[in-house]
């Protein structure tokens, strides 16, 4: 088809670029590091560094941030003494007069994920394998009521959950937040769950049940081990998101429940702010979900996109 | 494809399950779930029901006021400033997150040693709760100690004020915007480089094409259905933006980053007007809603013409 072009020649060399981009994902058939190095290449890596520079350097400069000591958080940039200071301010172990008890806090966020990731596992495996396995009347609709509250707009459901809440007294309750959190989580566990038991065949429950298990079983014993992975991966993607969420936990507790995500931003007020210590709190708080993503990297593509991509 | 229809009647090893016990099967799965459901979608309802209302703290008692919340609303200045600020966020921030996230994908889709290894630390903005990524980019734009105006200094960029006029305002939460969610979209569009069909390159490469030619005619046309999943996500994601811009400056300075959500935030939770920031939820879901429709309709128009490629 392009035969005719006039430009083929010049072009020859960076076919072979091109086409590794598309396949070499797939197998050894092109081996990068066989190809001899071009200037044109150097230039690519650079560029990939420079945008990893920006990715990575808020979070390499927080750490160093939050190593500061009071004294020297003003006067220095990249040479200080380092000090546990502001980790013992934010655990509550210094005598520091203003004390944000962010521990509790730190505590409500996994009482509240965890609480909100469990109740959807529970409610949300069954359905999912249902949606995955049986054509019945409303299975749509209820799947697109699921999706619906992915896009919908938090403030929507928050305003008469808060003045619901206040009239019966799960506001500032973790039961409270638990159950706001379904909104969060229950959708992207049913939709990942469903994509994950649609690769399965049914050929397997039935072969099992040919090898003398009931349905039930086949469905514990059988099928539930093979999506094992997707369920954990679709978990965890769920607890990150309900520990990461601001604004439930930001309009629905008050001192009792609030979050990490709440209290760290109480660490940026107050008349003397200390950034060192907000560093601190920011980063405890964004250890747990990074762990965590670490461990699910590969199932991630299918998770934030709700089995549209499979990635 | 169901197992209930493919199986044929008798073949279950519990014994005989009768038809109607068989149809059933589903709905006590789903129970549950559907209960949750119901539960969650009562305040939506109930929330619909506010914006025809005209409650608020020191009214508990509402009387129904018809279509009057949205009239008052939608010819107001506060509104269409909202909106105003909703749409350069979200167009703005989503052009350029979608820009740099097929720059990146395609970086990173080489395979060469340097971007093998940096691949692994890509999610790690994305995993960060908004509101904490927010706060570190605060702290770096923060004028005694922030280390930004610091890092600009020799390139004639120093003391810049991020937040103080609405102009940098907008560009500073985009740009946190874009650290944050530039991951996603490199993700999405990597996931679907690697599943393209090696058979067309090879065909190019035979025939000579440029690479420039193979990326306008093959690698993007093939690639968009992807790259829309990612605009559907970001776009909607952020109509409803919230945590970057309260995190940063409150809707500052005045009310130039007050988009509709924090608007909505502001009359419902500080004012306690229930039924005002309610009905600008409702229009913001409508919004949300009819932009959906027109993008997954377009999505399906790629996919049919990625297929057919």
């Amino acid at each position: 088809m392009a035969t005719d072009k006039p430009s083929q020649q010049v072009h020859q060399q960076a076919i072979p670029e091109a086409q590794g981009m598309a396949v070499a994902a797939s197998g050894p058939a092109v081996d990068p590091d066989a190809r001899p190095r071009s200037i044109g290449g150097i230039g690519l890596d650079l560029l990939t560094i420079a945008y990893f520079a920006f990715a990575l350097f808020p979070i390499i400069w927080i750490l160093m941030l939050s190593f500061k000591s009071q004294d020297q958080l003003f006067t220095t940039y990249f040479r200080f003494d380092p000090t546990l200071d502001s980790y013992k301010a934010v655990l509550g172990l210094s005598s520091t007069t203003e004390s944000v008890p962010f521990m509790k806090y730190f505590l409500n966020s996994l009482i509240a994920s965890f609480g909100a990731v469990a109740v959807s596992l529970l409610v949300g495996v069954p359905a999912a394998y249902a949606f995955a396995r049986y054509q019945f009347k409303g299975a749509n609709d209820m799947l697109f009521t699921l999706l619906s509250f992915r896009f919908a707009p938090e403030l929507m459901v928050i305003i008469p959950v808060y003045v619901i809440y206040q009239k019966i007294g799960l506001f500032d309750r973790h039961l409270g937040l638990i159950w706001v959190y379904q909104l969060i989580t229950l959708p992207l566990i049913v939709w990942i769950l469903r994509s994950y038991f649609q690769d399965l065949t049914p050929e397997l429950e039935q072969s099992a049940m040919l090898d003398g298990y009931n349905r039930w079983q086949a469905l514990v014993k059988v099928v539930v081990p093979l999506v094992k992975p997707g369920i954990a991966a679709a978990a965890l993607l769920a607890f990150i998101f309900a520990w990461n969420s601001f604004i439930f936990p930001f309009i629905l507790t008050g001192s009792n429940a609030q979050t990490v995500t709440v209290g760290a931003l109480a660490f940026m007020g107050g008349a003397k702010p200390r950034y060192n210590v907000t560093a601190a709190a920011a980063l405890i708080s964004l250890i747990p979900p990074l762990v965590l993503a670490l461990s699910i990297q590969r199932y991630l593509v299918r998770g934030l996109t709700f089995g549209a991509v499979k990635g | 494809m169901s197992v209930a229809t493919a199986n044929p009647p008798g073949s279950e090893q519990d014994g005989y399950v009768s038809p109607a016990r068989r149809a059933w099967r589903p709905y006590f799965l789903v129970l549950p779930a559907l209960l949750l459901t119901i539960g969650i979608l009562y305040p939506f309802v109930q929330g619909v029901i506010y914006s025809f209302q005209n409650l608020k703290a020191t009214r508990p008692n509402p009387e129904f006021v018809g279509f009057r919340n949205y009239q008052r609303i939608l010819t107001d200045n506060d509104f269409w400033h909202a909106a105003w600020v909703t749409a350069k966020f979200a167009i703005g921030a989503t052009a350029v997150e979608t820009l740099l996230g097929v720059g990146v994908a395609l970086l990173l889709a080489r395979n060469s040693k340097v971007s093998s290894f940096l691949e692994r630390f890509l999610i790690l903005p994305l995993m960060i709760a908004p509101i904490i990524a927010t706060i570190m980019w605060r702290l770096m734009m923060q004028p005694s100690v922030g280390i930004l105006n610091y890092i600009l200094k020799p390139i004639g960029l120093g003391g810049i004020a991020w937040t103080d006029t609405p102009a940098m305002a907008m560009f500073s939460v985009i740009l946190i915007d874009v650290w944050i969610y530039t991951p996603f979209v490199a993700l999405l569009v990597l996931a679907g480089l690697r599943s393209l069909p090696s058979a067309p390159f090879e065909a190019a490469a035979v025939e000579g094409a440029g690479p420039w030619f193979t990326f306008r005619n093959l690698t993007l046309p093939m690639l968009a259905p992807y790259i829309l999943v990612a605009v559907i996500f970001r776009f909607m994601d952020s109509l409803k933006v919230f945590d970057v811009i309260w995190g940063l400056t409150q809707g500052g300075p005045g009310d130039a980053l007050i988009a509709i959500q924090p608007k909505a935030y502001q009359e419902a939770i500080s004012f306690s007007n229930f039924s005002t920031g309610q009905t600008y939820m409702v229009i913001l879901w409508a919004i949300v809603y009819l932009t959906t429709r027109l993008l997954i309709s377009v999505l399906g128009r790629a996919q049919a013409r990625a297929a057919g490629v």
